[in-house]
């Protein structure tokens, strides 16, 4: 058994799901993400999603935030899986 | 270093400024009102479209300090119109609002994000408490906190307190009473990024530390406070120019950099003793009020309950309102001496007053219930559930309430929009909440419907009547919809909108935050926009109660050989109206308004109706003789019964009839309305294009309506 490192969008998590946040694909909604507490090597974990599939909620740093997936998608999270 | 004063002390002044700073949410406006009671006010920062609370508070005998609450916000990128008054209120010395004491509040359950903004402000090297909030919240918790610990690595005194509790507040104002060193060291190495452009900056302008240099550098295009300082504005710019900066990289590395400390202080300064309880009631309670069905379930429930108390009970308060000045106005009738000083007191003053006063417990009620929900944390909520519907219409999650309660009535409802954080969805929400029918549309379009259908016609279940009136509400509804989306695609938005925001956990409310935002709102409103409400109630008296020359003594004169009796008067009223001024816009307009089917007639209505739309009734009683504006049986006879003079037949055809219900559906025929959207956009281009767009949309209706009917 190793252990791999995937990356996933952080719209595309299950509920429940956590991974670690790697990079972002947006320079300004990085922005705006990192001052909130979305630091590259933060752990996310989904918590819900809004009953018409948009916008999602994220529990970060002890907190929980919402955010479009749009946006939601321009951050890349590692998950921790084993193969 | 500049001879940087390294110490404040207070001890030979009487007064000194505290400015509050936090993130939403983090209780800054608790401790505000803790801090200063009923002691403040509501005024706004100079040029720009913000609220600045501000209030004062004895710390001792001798020492009284001004608080001046600044707008919550995350971090000092002046990015927002908030975001920038924050910024220059703290990063420019010579700002009138500049404190000598800065209090940070931070959510100290959520401390590593609170810190974030902490550091940026001890880097700016001006004295700084840090308002350790919700401690209470946190031992709860089985978390805790190293005070003396977290103070050291800060470099700043920290004071832990729960302003809803009222805790640690004694201890807070002694703090500030102390002699406050600048924070001693810095919290991050800003030259680390760009270690020659730092220096450069500081050489040719006066800053407190690095990082105030590395801001002017990163947001120089936003920053205004020295464009009155021409010389120095193009010397930074030159130095900003001549290198290449990559901006967003600087504040990226600046973010990625506090956190990288943040996290090394909160292991040392954070322990977690056991789980953390009130969160689960929070996800609980989540699973409800954000569930698929339960969710929107309850928020339908919570909708229709604001929305009959601000119809149907605040009518009882709105009633004794009117009775008070129909008496004020009998007893200023007939004790005053007759003559135009007390026309214009009774007919143009009282009734301006009375109709600004008449709107305040619909306010009252409104904003008891938007205090409520944003205070326990459902507003957040609102949004999360709603957002992706109304996002398609250019609208916030939060657009909702505003345009519900505007079927009671625009005035709070535009006055709601304040929960809007972007500026575009707010704008579009405000510019499109007029088209709801409010309540005064209801006495308008039930005279017209019983013009056009007979009460007792009814299919089944369905009164036709109803079905009309339903009909109109409707239409309203639709129309602001399609009205929102085209202000989508038209308005430029002057910052990029997020949808970024926390969901706080639930609370219970606090009375005290809610009486407040009550007694605010309606000072608020009776102030600023019942100016202009009374100014120009003013002039539409003088309008309809003046008319060029001798037109009204020849009037009187023609009827002086009669006696007079009540029909005889009743006529009087009805001639003046016509000779009066209003009465020669009506009849002006009247080639205007032909095409829509309406005669002078109606365009006189039109002309008063901007007071308030429910006014149709009463000039249409006064034009028609009809005397008792209360006895709408007999305006609607005189109504069925007017012929034209030329053709001999009916005045108000079905076509005429529904020609008139769309015009009063979509025109903007209310005063208080405009002075209400100037109040809380503090610009008269929103309500006259508001005024444009929805006079076009009226005219446009009215036409195709009265054509395909005729």
């Amino acid at each position: 058994m190793e252990k791999k490192k995937t990356l996933k969008k952080l719209s595309q998590l299950k509920i429940g799901e956590s991974g670690v946040i790697d990079s972002f694909t947006d320079k300004e909604m990085s922005l705006k993400l990192l001052e909130m507490g979305c630091t590259p090597g933060e752990m996310v974990t989904l918590d819900k999603i809004a009953p018409m599939g948009d916008p999602i909620a994220i529990k970060v740093s002890g907190y929980l935030l919402s955010l479009r997936k749009e946006e939601a998608s321009t951050v890349m999270v590692s998950m921790m899986s084993k193969n | 270093m500049e001879a940087n004063h390294s110490f404040v002390n207070f001890s030979d002044t009487s007064s000194i400024k505290v400015a509050l700073v936090g993130n939403p949410n983090s209780g800054k406006s608790t401790l505000f009102n803790a801090l200063t009671g009923l002691h403040q006010k509501t005024g706004n920062f100079p040029g720009v479209t913000v609220d600045k609370k501000s209030g004062t508070a004895k710390l001792s005998s001798t020492v009284t300090a001004e608080f001046v609450d600044l707008p919550g916000t995350y971090s000092l990128y002046p990015k927002s119109l908030d975001e920038r008054v924050t910024f220059e209120v703290l990063c420019n010395p010579e700002n009138i609002d500049h404190p000598d004491i800065t209090i940070v509040v931070a959510d100290a359950s959520n401390l590593k994000r609170n810190l974030f903004l902490v550091s940026q402000i001890i880097d700016l090297k001006i004295p700084v408490i840090l308002a350790l909030n919700m401690i209470d919240l946190v031992e709860k918790g089985g978390v805790v906190i190293d005070v003396v610990r977290l103070s050291e690595k800060m470099g700043v005194k920290v004071v832990a307190i729960s302003a809803r509790k009222k805790e640690g507040i004694e201890e807070l104002k002694q703090a500030m009473l102390q002699p406050l060193p600048v924070p001693q060291y810095d919290f991050i190495d800003v030259k680390k990024f760009a270690s020659d452009l730092v220096d450069k900056i500081k050489s040719v302008i006066k800053v407190n530390s690095d990082f105030a240099a590395f801001q002017i550098i990163n947001n120089f295009s936003e920053i205004h406070y020295f464009d009155k300082k021409s010389e120095t504005r193009d010397k930074i710019g030159a130095i900003i120019s001549a290198s290449i900066i990559d901006h967003n990289k600087l504040q990226s590395q600046e973010s990625v950099e506090r956190y990288r400390v943040i996290n090394r202080i909160a292991t040392e300064c954070i322990t977690q003793k056991s789980a953390i309880k009130g969160e689960t009631f929070t996800h609980k309670l989540d699973a409800i009020l954000t569930h698929k069905i339960y969710g929107y379930a309850v928020f339908l429930v919570i909708l229709f309950f604001i929305f009959q108390t601000i119809f149907f009970l605040a009518k009882f308060p709105m009633d004794w309102i009117q009775g008070l000045f129909v008496m004020v106005s009998q007893w200023a009738t007939h004790t005053l001496p007759a003559g135009e000083l007390t026309n214009l007191f009774v007919n143009g003053i009282l009734a301006g007053l009375s109709g600004v006063v008449v709107f305040v417990p619909q306010i009252a009620l409104l904003f008891a219930f938007i205090a409520i929900l944003e205070d326990t944390g459902y507003m957040a909520r609102v949004s999360f559930i709603m957002d992706k519907m109304m996002r398609r219409f250019g609208l916030n999650g939060r657009s909702v309430i505003p345009l519900v309660s505007g079927v009671a009535c625009a005035v709070p409802a535009i006055m709601s929009t304040r929960t809007i954080s972007s500026w575009k969805e707010r704008i579009i929400t405000i510019m499109v909440t007029p088209l709801m029918s409010c309540s005064a549309r209801l006495p308008v379009y039930t005279l017209l419907i019983s013009l056009v259908v007979p009460q007792d016609k009814a299919t089944g279940f369905f009164n036709y009547q109803g079905l009309i009136l339903m009909s109109l509400y409707l239409i309203g509804f639709l129309a602001a919809m399609v009205a929102a989306w085209i202000f989508k695609i038209i308005l430029k938005a002057k910052e990029k909108s997020y949808f970024i925001m926390e969901l706080p956990v639930y609370r219970s409310p606090q009375w005290k935050t809610v009486s407040i935002t009550i007694i605010d709102k309606v000072k608020v409103f009776l102030f600023d926009a019942g100016k202009i409400i009374v100014a120009i109630s003013i002039i539409l008296w003088f309008l309809s109660s003046h008319a060029p020359g001798e037109r009204f003594t020849e009037i009187e004169k023609r009827y002086s050989s009669l006696s007079s009796d009540s029909t005889i008067n009743k006529r009087i009223a009805s001639e003046k109206l016509e000779a009066s001024y209003a009465g020669i816009l009506g009849k002006a307009i009247e080639p205007a308004i032909a095409p829509l089917g309406f005669d002078w007639k109606m365009g006189i209505a039109l002309v008063t109706s901007f007071a308030a739309r429910e006014v149709f009734v009463g000039t249409m009683a006064t034009l028609y003789s009809a005397g008792d504006t209360d006895n709408s049986q007999t305006i609607r006879e005189k109504m069925q019964n007017e012929k034209n003079p030329q053709t001999g037949l009916p005045v108000f055809t079905v076509a005429v009839s529904f020609s008139l219900l769309i015009f009063y559906a979509f025109a903007m025929q209310c005063m208080s309305t405009l002075a209400v959207v100037y109040r809380e956009t503090k610009s008269w281009k929103y309500p006259a294009l508001q005024f444009g767009f929805m006079s076009v949309l009226a005219y446009m209706a009215s036409f195709v309506v009265y054509h395909l009917l005729k």
